[in-house]
C-alpha cells in the first residue's frame, strides 16, 4: 500500500496531507499510531520510537512501544467513533481513568474544561446519538485531548459532515494550532489546508510526491501529478 | 459472583442429600407413574401397591429402613448400575438378557400375559390371529418380546398402560397384551374392554440388584422365604386380588386367598367413580404442596442453568470472536456439537452415561448442568452476534486512546454488545424454562414430574395437563414482560432520551 514514505515535522506544526482517494494518506496516518502495522521502518513521536526491520515479526516489543506512543498521540476519525453507550463527559473521562489511572473527579474536571473549549458545555450529559455530526466530531476531539496528547492525527475529520457543519470543526483545529499543538490532518478541505498548514504533503499511489512550505503547492506546484490533482482548486 | 452461585449450588446439593437414620437402609426404586398395582401413589398422595407392601415386609425382616427412590421406568436399571439405590422392584421380568445386566433375587411373583380387546371385538385364542393388527404394550416387557416374535403384528410401544388401554377405546389399537396384574387393574373394570384368550406365556418377577451385590441378594432371598412361609406374602397378594393358583404353586401355599381383595376393590372404586367438575377441582387442592414444591424446582433449575449458560456462553463467544485459532476452533466445535444434538440425549448421557467413566452427579446437578451446557451454545451465538454488531471503529477508537485490547473489550465493546443481546437472552430464558421440563427424565420432580404424578393418580390427563401448563405460564409471564420491556427500552440503544440536569 505505502511504498516508502518519510517526512518529519516540528513541534507545533500543522501538516495537511492531501491526495486522490486510495493514495495511501489514511493508511499512512494509521501507521503512525499503529492501527495499521508497518512492514518496516521507524516512527518517532512524542518521545516514543517504534522500529521494525524488513521481514522481522511484529513482536511484543513493537506492541508495547505502540501502546506507549498512542498514549501521547491522539486520533480523530472520519466517523467520530464516540462511545454511544456513554455521555459526552463520560466519553472524555474513560481513557484517562483507565489508562492513566486519573481519579474520577480530576478526569471529570478536565473533561468538562475540554468540552467547554470545543463549545459543548451544554451537552456534557447527552449521549452521542442526540448530537449533530459537527458536535460529535468536536466531542471526539475533546475526548482525544483528554489524554493530553503531544500530537493529534485527523483522518478526514470533516468528510462525513454536512457542509454547514464543517467550519465549526475546522475552527477548533485552528484554535489548537494557535495554542501550539502538533497536528497531522488528512483532508479534502483544500481551503483549510491552504489557510492553516505549515506544510502540505501531496501523496499519490503510495508515494509522497511533493512536500510544500505553506501554500506554495497551490500557487506553484512542482510536480506534474500535483498540478493535475490541484487543477480544479487553482 | 460465580463463587456465590457455586455456594448456592452446593447448598442445594447439601439439602438434596439429607442425612440417613442410624438403622441400615434398603434404598429401593420403582417407577410409580401409572404403576398400579405394583408401587404407586394412591389416594392422599401416599405410596402403596403390592410391591410396596412386599418391600416393606422384606425390609422389616431384614431389620433395614426402607427408603424409596423414584425413577422413570427406562432409568431403573441404569440407576442401579450408578448406585442411586440398592434394589429395583418394579415388575421386572427375570430373563437371560436382563440376568446379564443385573443380579436377580428369587421370584416374588409369577404371572402371565393377558390379552385385552374392545368389547365387541372377536375373541383371540392364539397370538397368530393378531397378524396385521395393531397391538399395544409397554417397553422392556415379556409381552413385547412375544409380540415381536409373532409375524405380521404391528407393535405399538407405550410409556403408560393407561394410554394403551385408552387407545383401544379410541380405535387406535385392536388390543393390548400386558402382564395380568396390569390388565386386571387398568382394563378389567372398564365396560368398553374385555379379556380374551388363554394365559399367554409365563412371567416371573424378581427384585433386581447390582451385579456384584451377592450379599444383599442372599439377605433378600432369606427374607423372601420367611415372608412366604409365614403367610405374609399370601395376605398381601390376597388383599390386592393377585393370589392366583400359579402364585400359590410357586410358594407352595394353599390356592384360595387368605383375605378378601379389599385393595383391588378400593382401587376400582376410586377409578370408576365419575366425579363432578367441582369435586374434581377440589381433588386437585391436595396437589398444591406438590405443585408448589415442583414449581420451586423448575424455577431453581432454570435460573441456575441460565446463569451458568450466560457465563459459559459469553466465554465461548469471546473465544470464538477474539481468541487464538485453537480457542476459536474449540468453541466452534463445542457450539456445533451441542446445537446439533438433542437436549434430552445430552441430559441422559450426563446422568446415566457419565457414571461409566466415574462421574456420578446428583439429579439436580445433572439437570442444571445439562441445561446450562446446552443453552451456553445458544447464548454463545447470541453474544457472538452482539460482539460482531459493534462497529470496528469502536475498538480502534479505544486503542487510539491508549487502551489495551482487553480494556477496549471490557469497557467499550462488551457493554454495547450486552445491551444488544438482552432481548434475545431474555427470550432464550423463557424457552429454557419450558425445556427444563426435560429434567423430569433424570428423576427430578419438577412441574412436569408433578404432572406425571398427578395424571397417573387422577387419570385426568386433560385437567392435570391444563393445571401444570398454567403453572408454567404463571412462572414464565414475568419474564415475557421483562423481554418486552427490554426490547422497547434497549434494542435501539440510540433512542435513549437524553438525561437532563434540571
Amino acid at each position: 500500500m505505502l511504498k516508502g514514505v518519510g517526512f518529519s515535522l516540528g513541534e507545533g506544526d500543522l501538516v495537511s496531507v492531501i491526495g486522490p482517494s486510495g493514495c495511501g494518506k489514511s493508511t499512512m496516518l494509521r501507521c503512525i499510531n499503529g492501527l495499521e502495522l508497518l512492514d518496516s521502518g521507524t516512527i518517532s513521536a512524542a518521545g516514543s520510537t517504534v522500529s521494525r526491520q524488513p521481514g522481522s515479526p511484529a513482536g511484543p516489543e513493537i506492541s508495547k512501544n505502540f501502546h506507549a506512543l498512542r498514549q501521547r498521540v491522539g486520533m480523530v476519525f472520519q466517523q467520530f467513533n464516540l462511545f454511544p453507550h456513554r455521555t459526552l463527559i463520560e466519553n472524555t473521562m474513560l481513557a484517562p481513568m483507565l489508562v492513566r489511572g486519573i481519579p474520577r473527579e480530576d478526569a471529570e474536571k478536565t473533561g468538562r474544561a475540554l468540552l467547554g473549549k470545543v463549545g459543548l458545555s451544554a451537552m456534557e450529559d447527552r449521549y452521542p446519538a442526540n448530537l449533530s455530526g459537527g458536535q460529535q466530531q468536536r466531542a471526539a476531539i475533546a475526548r482525544a485531548l483528554a489524554m493530553q496528547p503531544k500530537v493529534m492525527l485527523y483522518d478526514e475529520p470533516t468528510s462525513a459532515l454536512d457542509p454547514e457543519l464543517v467550519d465549526e470543526v475546522l475552527h477548533v483545529m485552528k484554535e489548537l494550532d494557535a495554542e501550539g499543538m502538533t497536528q497531522i490532518v488528512v483532508t479534502h478541505e483544500m481551503r483549510f489546508a491552504r489557510e492553516a498548514s505549515d506544510y502540505i504533503i501531496f501523496m499519490e499511489g503510495g508515494h509522497i510526491v511533493e512536500i510544500s512550505n505553506g501554500d506554495e503547492i497551490f500557487t506553484n506546484p512542482k510536480d506534474e501529478r500535483t498540478r493535475r490533482f490541484l487543477r480544479r482548486f487553482l | 459472583m460465580i463463587r456465590l452461585l457455586l455456594a448456592i449450588l452446593a447448598c442445594a446439593l447439601a439439602t438434596a442429600t439429607a442425612p440417613a437414620s442410624e438403622k441400615p437402609v434398603l434404598r429401593w426404586a420403582a417407577a410409580t407413574d401409572s404403576n398400579a398395582p405394583y408401587a404407586f401413589y394412591g389416594p392422599g398422595n401416599k405410596l402403596t401397591g403390592f410391591e410396596y407392601e412386599i418391600i416393606q415386609a422384606l425390609a422389616g425382616e431384614m431389620g433395614r429402613e426402607p427408603v424409596f427412590v423414584p425413577n422413570d421406568w427406562d432409568g431403573l436399571i441404569p440407576g442401579l448400575a450408578r448406585g442411586l439405590y440398592d434394589v429395583v422392584i418394579c415388575g421386572i421380568e427375570i430373563t437371560p438378557e436382563k440376568s446379564a445386566e443385573v443380579l436377580f433375587s428369587n421370584p416374588y411373583y409369577v404371572t402371565y400375559e393377558q390379552m385385552v380387546v374392545g368389547k365387541s371385538s372377536p375373541p383371540v385364542t392364539s397370538l397368530d390371529q393378531l397378524s396385521g393388527k395393531s397391538i399395544g404394550t409397554l417397553g422392556q416387557t415379556a409381552a413385547l418380546a412375544m409380540l415381536k416374535k409373532t409375524p405380521g403384528v404391528e407393535v405399538k410401544i407405550y410409556d403408560e398402560e393407561v394410554n394403551a388401554y385408552a387407545d383401544i377405546v379410541n380405535g387406535r389399537l385392536f388390543g393390548v397384551l400386558l402382564d395380568y396384574p396390569i390388565a386386571k387393574y387398568y382394563a378389567f373394570a372398564n365396560p368398553n374392554l374385555r379379556f380374551t384368550g388363554p394365559p399367554f406365556g409365563q412371567v416371573t418377577y424378581g427384585i433386581a440388584l447390582a451385579r456384584q451385590n451377592h450379599a444383599l441378594a442372599g439377605e433378600i432371598n432369606a427374607a423372601l422365604a420367611r415372608i412366604a412361609e409365614s403367610g405374609q406374602m399370601r395376605d398381601i397378594l390376597s388383599r390386592w386380588g393377585l393370589w392366583t393358583p400359579m402364585v400359590a404353586d410357586t410358594f407352595g401355599q394353599p390356592e384360595d386367598p387368605s383375605l378378601p381383595d379389599t385393595e383391588y376393590r378400593a382401587f376400582v372404586a376410586s377409578t370408576t367413580e365419575q366425579p363432578t367438575l367441582w369435586n374434581r377441582l377440589l381433588g386437585y387442592t391436595r396437589f398444591w404442596p406438590l405443585l408448589l414444591q415442583a414449581s420451586l424446582v423448575t424455577i431453581e433449575v432454570s435460573l441456575l442453568a441460565m446463569v451458568f449458560a450466560v457465563a459459559l456462553g459469553f466465554t465461548l463467544a469471546l473465544m470464538r470472536v477474539y481468541g487464538p485459532l485453537p480457542a476459536r476452533w474449540i468453541a466452534t466445535v463445542y457450539i456445533e456439537l451441542v446445537r446439533g444434538t438433542p437436549l434430552l440425549i445430552q441430559l441422559l448421557v450426563i446422568f446415566y452415561g457419565l457414571p461409566n467413566i466415574g462421574i456420578k452427579l446428583e439429579p439436580f446437578t445433572a439437570g442444571v448442568l445439562g441445561l446450562a451446557l446446552n443453552y451456553a451454545a445458544y447464548e454463545a451465538e447470541n453474544y457472538r452476534a452482539g460482539l460482531l454488531a459493534i462497529p470496528k471503529g469502536q475498538m480502534e477508537a479505544a486503542r487510539a486512546l491508549g487502551m489495551t485490547h482487553r480494556q477496549g473489550l471490557l469497557h467499550v465493546v462488551m457493554p454495547q454488545s450486552f445491551r444488544l443481546v438482552i432481548p434475545p437472552v431474555t427470550n432464550d430464558f423463557i424457552s429454557l424454562l419450558k425445556d427444563s421440563s426435560l429434567v423430569s427424565m433424570v428423576t427430578l420432580i419438577d412441574l412436569t414430574g408433578a404432572y406425571k404424578q398427578i395424571a397417573t393418580q387422577t387419570f385426568d390427563y386433560f385437567g392435570a395437563g391444563l393445571l401444570v401448563a398454567a403453572f408454567y405460564l404463571l412462572i414464565g409471564l414475568p419474564f415475557v414482560r421483562l423481554a418486552r420491556f427490554t426490547e422497547q427500552r434497549l434494542l435501539p440503544a440510540n433512542h435513549r432520551r437524553p438525561t437532563r440536569r434540571h
